[in-house]
């Protein structure tokens, strides 16, 4: 099977039940269209975001066209930005994070995906959320 | 430096954020998610566990290691912001450092947390500490081992009236006021460890 030619899709929650939520409202929307990774709570198990995992979930998600990161509060996005530094670098200025809400924003950001659209064209949706 | 001048500053960061959690933490859970504490206790126990391969290195290099270690094991916010200052810090440091050395690496380092946080002074952080330790640092006082633990812990009880503009806390807007920022503390905790090993 060919690689999947759509933007990837991660979220990153502090908690894995909220990840894995939004991940089933995102894939009810697209099925297997769009490469599409969730992560949740920290190395423990409990409330907050890993950096190692979120590298991991970007790799599960990772297409040639890039990924958009869906983050919640802020140890999730700053956590989620060390990961984006920590990759190798030619993936790095492939991968976004997009300023919308976490559920919201995966929704729109996938189903933009889904239609083959370009990264930038995918965070702007996701992002016109918070304007709207 | 010598590797066991490095463990013992190690171990004195370990032991003194170790004692302190509990109280990091109820001051996280007046204003944040109630987890600081205990992410620094996880944080630099993952350190002092590592200790050994750590100390064998040279001090740049091992505080790049402390950084890195940070940033994966904490898991909050601190993670990244407490592993992109030890990081920082390795970079801008020569294995054998002055006082000027430490003046000049701490300013870059504040720099780059503010980066990270997108913060800057007077938002009731951790930057708020480390700021005036900085300014201590590069007036190149006298008697510094005695002066900056008191330097950084008024600074960090200075951080009570002011009002969160980043983070978690900011949620709560001024209800923010009135209670110590739990980074500012743990700086001010980790400067007093330092300066107690290094006793300069």
């Amino acid at each position: 099977m060919p690689a999947n030619p759509n933007v990837g899709i991660v979220i990153v929650s502090h908690s894995a039940k909220v990840a894995e939520g939004a991940a089933d409202m995102v894939r009810q929307m697209v099925g297997d269209n769009v490469p599409l990774a969730s992560v949740g709570g920290n190395a423990e198990g409990g409330l907050g975001t890993d950096v190692a995992a979120i590298m991991a979930a970007i790799d599960r998600a990772w297409s040639e066209a890039g990924v958009a990161i869906l983050v919640d509060l802020g140890g999730a996005e700053t956590n989620s930005e060390m990961a984006v530094e920590m990759m190798p670098e030619e993936r790095r200025e492939r991968i976004v994070i997009c300023n919308a809400p976490i559920v919201e924003g995966a929704v729109m950001a996938a189903t933009e995906a889904s239609g083959g659209s370009a990264l930038a064209v995918v965070r702007a949706t996701a992002e016109e959320l918070m304007s709207a | 430096m010598d590797d066991a001048l490095k463990r013992r500053l190690i171990e004195a960061m370990t032991a003194t954020v170790v004692a302190y959690a509990d109280e990091l933490t109820a001051l996280d859970q007046a204003i944040g998610d109630g987890d600081h504490g205990l992410n620094m206790k996880r944080g630099f126990e993952a350190v002092l566990a590592d200790a050994d391969t750590i100390v064998a290195k040279p001090l740049p290099e091992a505080l790049k290691a402390i950084g890195t270690t940070l940033v994966m094991k904490v898991g909050g916010a601190s993670g990244p912001l407490y592993g992109t200052l030890f990081m920082s810090l390795g970079k801008a440091l020569p294995a054998e450092p002055t006082i000027a050395d430490l003046a000049r690496a701490l300013g870059a380092a504040i720099e780059a947390v503010k980066a990270r946080g997108k913060s800057e002074l007077g938002q009731k952080t951790m930057l708020d500490v480390l700021a005036p330790v900085q300014a201590a640092l590069a007036a190149g006082e006298t008697d510094l081992g005695m002066r900056l633990p008191r330097v950084a812990n008024d600074a960090a009880a200075a951080t009570a009236p002011l009002k969160a503009i980043r983070g978690r806390a900011s949620f709560l807007g001024e209800r923010s006021i009135g209670h110590v920022d739990p980074g500012a503390h743990s700086s001010a905790l980790l400067v007093g460890a330092i300066c107690g090993v290094l006793g300069a």
